[in-house]
């Protein structure tokens, strides 16, 4: 067999495989996208729900330089602000999310902030790959929750998270003994999550009134 | 020597990979999926259902083109077919479940570095016809799940108390820890295979006499 | 130290949360490796250059991919890349040090199969470090491996000697040794603050 049509034989499989692949994982793509995107939306829907109490209802928000503006259900724009509503149908306190580089992974959680008292009112944390039994009590652990039950965010000081029971100021957060890098990140995510949120927020609540 | 009858051939196949050539006990191939996602009973069940999907799909399709990939392309062959069926199976868990696609994280598309898989399809799949491929895949992809399930459940009932979720350890029982992280993966596989290789023993000293 | 500094990176993937003993990558070549301590050696030195290779080629490519919205290419890409690498590493020792190949043998090719390269790749985007940052991952993973492999290599060479129970003997041992490793390896937990 000469050589050429040896390497077009090889090159012609070869290329075939991929183009056979490559169609495969678009169709695969596009049947799983819109499931992918139900999931992680009834996911972040219960999250809201439970990081603001008393909320029954989720409404998604846009926030940025131009104010805050709510979209309907199926808009395509992304919200990046999540808002409770209670039973009554007011607006009881708004969802942001934040992330922070803890122990193993990145830590991602949701917030809820109530923006008359300026305070933390909740938190949830969405994911995360801590140590088991140690750093992923930051999920678990009652009394880290009671933390974010009215956490100042006013931000007249930083939030910060302090060693196990040396808490004295509303807007310290109570870390755990044994998980002090992972405590830290819930900290830190809070941190840089509010200050980049809460003035934005503030103004363009200012603006609508 | 008389042909077997099909329904034998097909019997035997399937049954290999369960004990006789069990993948994880025997052959210690995919030790890194087995230890990193057995800490629970339940990412060891979809660690494994994955793996045997690939196996099945990947078998399938070596088989049906076995004369046609030419000798020196055919480990990148394989490689491209598994890579695809390993990111259909990645977006599948995704669209059927957040919680264990975040609980199995990157060991999901890990699977495509498996040696199992690529070994079956350089050893079986290239071989054989199409149906006796997804039938040896299944088996292998079987007995694959059972190992993990030997070590999930095990380290998840001692680790966390808990079997699938459920709680069957009685609340006294102060978990331990150490067996669902990493050092716990590494005691409770050399464990196994203690058992195994004591069962062994007993069998030969049984025959011997 | 800050969780985002290179050098803490290169720690956290060399001792804290050592590639082999804390994550279980790369444990075909840790399992089956000879009591040669040398050997051990070379074939961290070869992983942690693949490594280093892959892991800016993989960078480069994520870049590209999330451009034109094609991620779900990224896994055959990411295979693709260290393929290739791990043939360039190939070539190379051949040429420079014909010694090393014939120590090394089907090893080298191997390394392809390795899942630490791969999940190298995989947990540098999905933890989207930049380029310092993966550089300082690739390093420290490769550190990491070598010196497990290393240690393994070591104990095994003492163990030759040491009269083992005939149901704990091969694997079951080297799976005892390594957890008690992994164990140890957990000492390092807080460091760095």
């Amino acid at each position: 067999m000469n050589n050429g049509s040896a390497s077009f034989h090889l090159v012609a499989t070869l290329g075939g495989i991929a183009v056979f692949s490559g169609v495969l994982l678009a169709l695969t793509y596009e049947v799983t996208k819109p499931m992918i995107a139900r999931n992680e939306s009834e996911a972040l829907e219960t999250a809201v729900l439970e990081v603001v109490p008393g909320a029954v209802e989720r409404e998604n928000y846009r926030l940025d330089e131009q104010g805050l503006r709510k979209l309907a259900k199926d808009s395509t724009e992304e919200a990046n602000v999540y808002a409770g509503i209670d039973e009554q149908g007011e607006r009881i306190g708004f969802a942001f999310s934040g992330e922070a580089r803890g122990y193993a992974d990145v830590i991602r959680i949701l917030y809820g902030y109530d923006p008359v008292q300026k305070q933390v009112i909740g938190l949830q944390v969405l994911s995360s790959n801590e140590t088991p039994g140690l750093g992923d009590k930051i999920s678990k652990d009652a009394d880290f929750q009671e933390n974010f039950v009215a956490l100042d965010a006013s931000l007249t000081h930083e939030i910060v998270t302090v060693k196990h029971g040396e808490k004295t100021e509303p807007w310290q957060i109570d870390g755990i003994s044994g998980a002090t890098v992972s405590s830290k990140a819930v900290g830190q995510a809070l941190r840089d999550s509010t200050h980049t949120w809460v003035p934005t927020l503030s103004a363009a609540l200012e603006e609508r009134k | 020597m008389s042909e077997k009858p099909f329904s034998d051939i097909r019997m035997e196949t399937f049954t290999q990979g369960l004990w006789k050539d069990n993948p994880v006990f025997v052959m210690m191939l995919g030790l890194c999926p087995t230890l990193a996602v057995t800490n629970s009973a339940m990412n060891a069940l979809a660690m494994g259902l994955a793996t045997t999907f690939v196996l099945i799909c990947s078998g399938l399709l070596v088989s049906l083109l076995r004369n046609v990939i030419p000798k020196q392309v055919r480990i990148a062959s394989y490689i491209i077919i598994i890579a695809t069926f390993v990111t259909m199976a990645d977006y599948g868990i995704k669209a059927i479940s957040l919680d264990v696609y975040q609980a199995l994280g990157a060991f999901i598309q890990l699977i495509v570095v498996n040696c199992i898989i690529l070994g079956r399809a350089e050893a079986y799949a290239s071989k054989e016809t199409p149906g006796k491929a997804m039938i040896n895949g299944a088996g292998m992809g079987f007995g694959f799940t059972i190992a993990l399930l030997c070590l999930g459940v095990v380290r998840e009932i001692m680790g966390s108390g808990t079997f699938f979720g459920l709680q069957v350890m009685p609340d006294r029982f102060q978990t331990w820890s150490i067996f669902v992280l990493p050092p716990g993966g590494f005691f409770v596989l050399a464990g196994w295979l203690v058992l195994f290789s004591w069962l062994q023993e007993r069998k030969v000293r049984r025959e011997a006499v | 130290m800050d969780v985002n500094s290179p050098t803490f990176i290169f720690l956290n993937a060399f001792l804290i949360n050592n590639f082999v003993l804390a994550m279980f990558l790369g444990l075909c070549p840790f399992l089956g490796v000879s009591g040669k301590i040398k050997t051990a050696g070379n074939m961290g030195l070869a992983v942690t250059f693949v490594m280093l290779v892959s892991s800016v080629c993989a960078f480069g490519l994520n870049l590209l991919l999330t451009r034109y919205d094609l991620e779900f290419l990224r896994l055959i890409s990411y295979i693709a890349v260290i393929a290739s690498a791990v043939q360039l590493v190939e070539m190379a020792i051949k040429r420079f040090s014909p010694a090393l190949f014939r120590a090394l043998g089907i090893f080298l090719p191997l390394i392809t199969t390795n899942c630490a390269i791969l999940g190298l790749a995989l947990f540098q985007t999905a933890r989207e470090y930049n380029f310092v940052q993966s550089l300082a991952f690739a390093l420290g993973a490769g550190a990491g491996f070598s010196l497990a492999l290393v240690l393994m290599a070591g104990l095994r060479e003492k163990l030759e000697l040491a009269d083992v129970p005939s149901v704990a003997r091969g694997a079951a041992l080297s799976l005892m040794i390594a957890g008690l490793l992994s164990l140890a390896f957990m000492g390092f937990a807080g460091l760095g603050g």
